[in-house]
């Protein structure tokens, strides 16, 4: 342990990862501002009228004249055809020229014009004469009747290589079982899943399922084929029966679950999710579907009621801060966040109340705590975070106690703009030393800062801190006491 | 890492051929259905399609009104619809429902289906079974390679992540072997093929197979690129997971390319209008800031517009004459460096201010213990408090797989704990999530399976490494372990370094994640192309759970399968050795297409880029789709029907 402790040390002080630094935010972005004030301000030597070589684009951004513009052009006025805007673009003599100025801007596209321009055009012919490549895509010109072959009388292998080029084979003619299974081996040795699959389509209509599961379970790579296929297709019916064949229990209980996302309506989804409760899930995940179903459930309530209160304007909380979602099918962390949002304060009895979820779903202290400090700061409650972190000891002693770091609970007050009187509280109570001032100097706790140099015996530092207090003000006073002491 | 004599980097083949292809495939395919006709698009092909076309191009060839596939369709008089789609089951419903409602109301039209790249059986057995078959005409676009950059293909295929790797399904095997057939057929044949994975050897193998069928042309052809490396995506997740902190990286983590482009919102334009830029070798502050390390992107920045500044104050100092040939010159390149510089400068401080607010320091902090693998419980209670504040779902779920692919597995108490946080923090349905990423091998619970490792170690020490092979395949298909530690340690991964990594000049590929680690990804190719095999990799390759293979002279060789290293060596045909290499008409030979079965990411490509540039290698980037950690979370999630 404390050779890895040592090992570790040894990483962090080395100065491999010092040399760049993500949070060394004051070096690299000032170096950027700089440059970019460099590049601003030649702005005005650059926008100027001289644009005509660049190709216009429109308000999103994408050129205009790409297909991706004209779909949402279509999607937008599916009345006007291309043929109508054209009439309008025509009327200047270049193709685009006639845009409204103020939807185009320029795009960077523009600058490699010459490769979207319309290439004079070579022929296929053309294109490949100077590689010296005849065949390519040399099926595309042949009467399709040629693609037919229903007479032959082609090999498993030979079928298999034909449909691999993508034509078509009549597969009537494998009708014994042996015939077929031989089919479906080569197309597995063939590679070519699209093969695979459509084989497997042929088997799955013209053998009883049974026979067709138990000669799959010794064949894998059919297998994958065939329940992926009846996945896409949504035969879920088969593919429980197959899962159930192969004893895959897991699979078939997650696969029922599954079909809960596409139950929009939410007393729908809580009575499949109850049916959901029964499948054969290990026991872990079981219990996660028994609080899926629970905390559905909850919110169903929950949400009831709030809407209620809300429309009747009575409860001030509402009333200033209005929801902005639905807590319906929100996860449990969520859930929580806007019960000790909404309803900090309300008896462990009720369902929206903040204690009972913990206690319902058995949310660990550290997430408990992480959620209600980032709810009770948002709504700057300064008294209830505090409360959070008080612990009292059997003598009656107050002491600030909590399960995450406190330099976590520093940035989460931070964030939510807390006064330093309330950031310098915890930033005191960060444990490591160097973390703590390094918080404390981030944050202009200087009280924070003056006593734990103090404590450090550290009068250089101190005196050094002396040009970052005001002038005159008690921060300065006490440092000269200290320094004089 | 320095290399005696430095080779010049070969150019990249010209890759505008393909996107010519597909705009005159695509025209082909319209015309197939003469007069006019009004175009639904799925919604992933828009971004593609607007590389390759525009809508002019569209309307000359006849193409009226343009809708997204899954709006509700307007109420359209076009007599002839034609659908540019993606193969899914769920489009070929839509476009059913469409096409049955004219039925009921007695309208008639015409239709067409145009797939791309490929048609599936199933789509029409949807089709037939909606009872539509005999209404429409399908035809495929084989539009399988978007070149995103001057060395970076796309086959725009986010979904085969999922498919393969999640479902098991080799649907997309085939639009690979295409792939691979159209760039041989254009820029090979490619001399020496290199792999490692499943699916890598799968698509190598059918490729082939599609190679000998066609007449073999371009035999005599001079090759442009010489040698291929497949890799599935899940040889490693490590480096996909990792925060990017290479500029494009950060930039695709932060804004989000697409398709090669971003769109920057307000916050960087410092406007209200949100500006859409097409990022690549062509941008000419971005391509040089591309690769770098976000710490020495600043200076950079700020040097430039010092300079740019400089220009432009000569102006004060000029006669008229001199004014006019600075204004007929110089000044629109000025101008264009201009509007670059303040969109760069623009997006940098948008990311810093991000990056600053979430932590982002504490975060690669943790990260990078994670892969140094020691602190793992600070690291652990990290991730826990990440989950309790709420902090965003994907990093969360990012984070786990992390610590999970690092240590073999999450021991069952902080499994249990870390999903219950997560569950209560983000939603229970989730717990869907959790399972997806289970089964995938992302994100494990330690079992039976890890106390096996003590005995496989144990077990391996006394018998020969390929009978500890098989042992290993055994215990590995009671639980698939990601090996981390052990590869990592093979290999070098974490880099020694005494005093500090100069990101500003990097002396190995670690850079791309500030000197911490060594993407596992590239350090394969690194080593493989060393080597010029797998020989001396027995070990990495077994922890990697085998599946390599190594064909030279790929026309008439078939696969080395199977055992550690083997792999047919340089007989068959004029292996490219070591002398043939360095006689400068075998410059081809340096050109090296690293091909991504699952995606890669900008910082492996950076990584790659700077590998390239110390040995004297052109890599070619061909990827499913261009990804990070969080396109590999989101596809693990469930979404409603």
């Amino acid at each position: 342990m404390s050779r890895a402790r040592a090992d570790e040390e040894e990483y962090w002080h080395s100065s491999k990862f010092r040399a760049f630094t993500f949070d060394d935010e004051d070096d690299e972005l000032s170096q950027l501002k700089e440059s970019k004030r460099a590049v601003n301000s030649l702005r005005d030597i650059v926008d100027d009228d001289d644009d005509d070589d660049l190709e216009r684009v429109s308000w999103s951004g994408e050129p205009v004249g790409s297909i991706s513009w004209s779909i949402k052009e279509t999607a937008s006025s599916s009345t006007s055809s291309l043929e109508g805007r054209d009439s309008s673009l025509q009327k200047g003599s270049s193709s685009y020229a006639a845009f409204p100025k103020q939807v185009s801007s320029y795009s960077l596209s523009s600058l490699f014009k010459g490769r979207n321009k319309l290439p004079s055009f070579q022929s296929l012919s053309d294109a490949l004469s100077d590689t010296g490549v005849k065949n390519y895509a040399p099926e595309l010109r042949r009467p399709k009747t040629e693609y037919k072959d229903y007479s032959s009388d082609w090999s498993p292998k030979d079928t298999v290589r034909r449909m691999q080029r993508g034509k078509v084979c009549s597969l009537e003619r494998f009708r014994s079982l042996q015939d077929k299974l031989v089919l479906l081996d080569e197309a597995v040795a063939g590679h070519d899943g699209n093969v695979i699959t459509a084989v497997l389509i042929f088997l799955k209509r013209t053998l009883r399922r049974e026979i067709l599961f138990r000669e799959l379970e010794v064949r894998q790579v059919a297998l994958c084929h065939l329940i992926h296929f009846l996945k896409e297709t949504g035969e879920q019916k088969l593919l429980l029966d197959l899962l159930r064949f192969l004893d895959r229990t897991e699979e078939v209980a997650l696969s029922q679950y599954r079909e809960h996302l596409n139950i929009q309506d939410v007393e729908k989804r809580r009575e499949f999710l109850k049916v959901c409760i029964g499948l054969p899930f290990s026991a872990e995940d079981t219990s996660h579907i028994q609080d899926h179903y629970t905390l559905l459930e909850r919110q169903i309530i929950i949400e009831a009621n709030d809407r209620h209160l809300e429309t009747a304007g009575q409860s001030e909380i509402f009333r200033k801060y209005p929801r902005k979602a639905s807590i319906l099918n929100m996860p449990l962390v969520t859930t929580l966040f806007y019960s000790c949002f909404y309803h900090y304060t309300e008896a462990e009895g009720t369902f929206s109340s903040p204690t009972n979820l913990k206690k319902t779903f058995k949310i660990p202290d550290k997430q408990y705590v992480l959620t209600a400090l980032a709810a009770r700061a948002k709504l700057r409650a300064w008294d209830d975070v505090d409360a959070l972190f008080t612990t009292k000891n059997w003598l009656g002693y107050t002491k600030k106690k909590a399960p995450i770091g406190f330099h976590r609970v520093v940035e989460i007050l931070q964030r939510n703009n807390a006064p330093v009187q309330v950031l310098q509280e915890y930033v005191r109570l960060v444990e490591d030393v160097e973390t703590r001032l390094n918080l404390a100097t981030k944050y202009k706790c200087h009280d924070v800062v003056i006593e734990t140099y103090r404590d450090l015996k550290d009068r250089i530092q101190l005196t050094a801190y002396k040009c970052k207090v005001e002038r005159g003000s008690a921060e300065e006073e006490k440092i000269n006491s200290i320094l004089s002491n | 890492m320095a290399f005696a004599g430095r080779r010049d980097v070969p150019e990249a083949p010209d890759f505008g051929i393909l996107k010519r292809l597909a705009r005159d495939q695509l025209i082909y395919l319209l015309e197939q259905l003469p007069g006019k006709k009004d175009l639904f698009i799925e919604a992933d092909l828009m971004s593609p399609l607007d590389r390759i076309a525009n809508v002019s191009i569209l309307k000359q060839h006849e193409v009226d009104k343009l809708y997204k596939v899954e709006s509700r369709p307007a109420l359209s008089a076009s007599d002839q619809f034609c659908f540019l789609v993606r193969p899914r089951i769920k489009t070929m419903r839509y476009i059913a429902d469409i096409i049955n409602a004219d039925k009921m109301s007695g309208r008639s039209r015409k239709y067409k289906i145009i797939f791309s790249p490929q048609k599936f059986y199933a789509c029409e057995m949807v089709l037939e079974e909606e009872g539509v078959f005999g209404d429409v005409t399908c035809d495929e676009w084989s539009f399988y390679l978007l070149p995103l950059d001057e060395d970076i293909i796309s086959m725009e295929l986010p979904e085969f992540f999922r498919d393969y790797f999640l479902e098991g399904d080799h649907r997309w095997i085939n639009s690979v072997a295409r792939a691979l057939q159209l760039l041989n057929s254009l820029y090979g044949p490619f001399g020496k093929a290199y792999g490692i994975g499943r699916c890598a050897k799968m698509s190598y193998e059918l490729w082939r197979e599609l190679e000998e069928e066609s007449e073999g042309d371009g035999q005599g052809r001079k090759p442009e690129i010489g040698n291929i490396f497949l890799m599935d995506r899940d040889t490693d997740y490590v480096t996909a997971l990792c925060s990017q902190v290479v500029y494009e990286g950060l930039v695709d983590d932060t804004f989000r390319i697409k398709c090669g482009s971003v769109d920057f919102g307000p916050d960087v334009t410092s406007s209200d209008k949100s500006i859409k830029v097409l990022l690549n070798a062509q941008d000419k502050v971005f391509s040089q800031i591309r690769n770098e390390h976000f710490s020495s992107v600043f200076g950079f920045l700020s040097q430039k517009s010092r300079n740019l500044q400089a220009q432009y104050d000569r102006r004060r100092s000029m006669d008229i004459k001199q004014m006019k040939n600075f204004v007929s010159q110089e000044l629109k390149g000025l101008k264009q460096e201009h509007r670059l510089l303040s969109l760069h400068i623009g997006a940098c401080e948008s990311i810093m201010k991000k990056k600053t607010k979430q932590d982002f320091q504490e975060m690669i902090k943790a990260e990078h213990s994670l892969l140094e693998g020691f602190d793992i419980r600070e690291s652990t209670s990290f991730i826990e408090e990440h989950i309790d504040r709420q902090v965003s779902p994907i990093e969360s779920l990012r984070l786990m797989c992390l610590l999970s692919i690092t240590e073999n597995g999450l021991i069952p108490k902080d499994y249990r704990s870390l999903k219950t946080q997560y569950l209560q923090s983000y939603g229970p349905e989730h717990l869907l999530t959790f399972h997806n990423l289970k089964r995938i091998g992302l994100l494990t619970e330690q079992s039976a399976g890890e106390t096996l490792t003590a005995v496989e170690s144990k077990v391996s020490k006394l018998v020969t490494d390929r009978a500890a092979g098989k042992i290993t395949d055994a215990f590995n298909s009671l639980a698939r372990k990601s090996n981390f530690r052990a590869i990592s340690k093979k290999l070098g991964l974490i880099p020694r370094v005494d005093g500090e990594y100069d990101l500003k000049m990097p002396r190995d590929m670690a850079y791309v994640f500030s000197g911490a680690y060594v993407p596992l990804s590239c350090k394969i190719i690194e080593q493989v192309l060393e080597r010029r095999g797998w020989l001396g990799l027995e070990e990495v390759v077994r922890l990697l759970n085998g599946n390599e293979f190594l064909v030279s002279g790929s026309a008439s060789a078939g696969l080395g399968v199977g055992v550690p290293g083997a792999g047919v060596s340089h007989s068959a045909l004029p292996a490219p050795d070591s002398a043939a290499e360095d006689n400068p008409a075998w410059e081809s030979q340096r050109v090296v297409l690293a091909v991504f079965l699952g995606g890669c990411s900008f910082s492996e490509i950076a990584a790659l880029r700077f590998l390239g540039k110390e040995r004297g290698f052109k890599f070619i980037f061909l990827t499913t789709a261009i990804t990070n950690s969080a396109r590999l979370m989101e596809a693990m999630t469930e979404a409603k029907a």
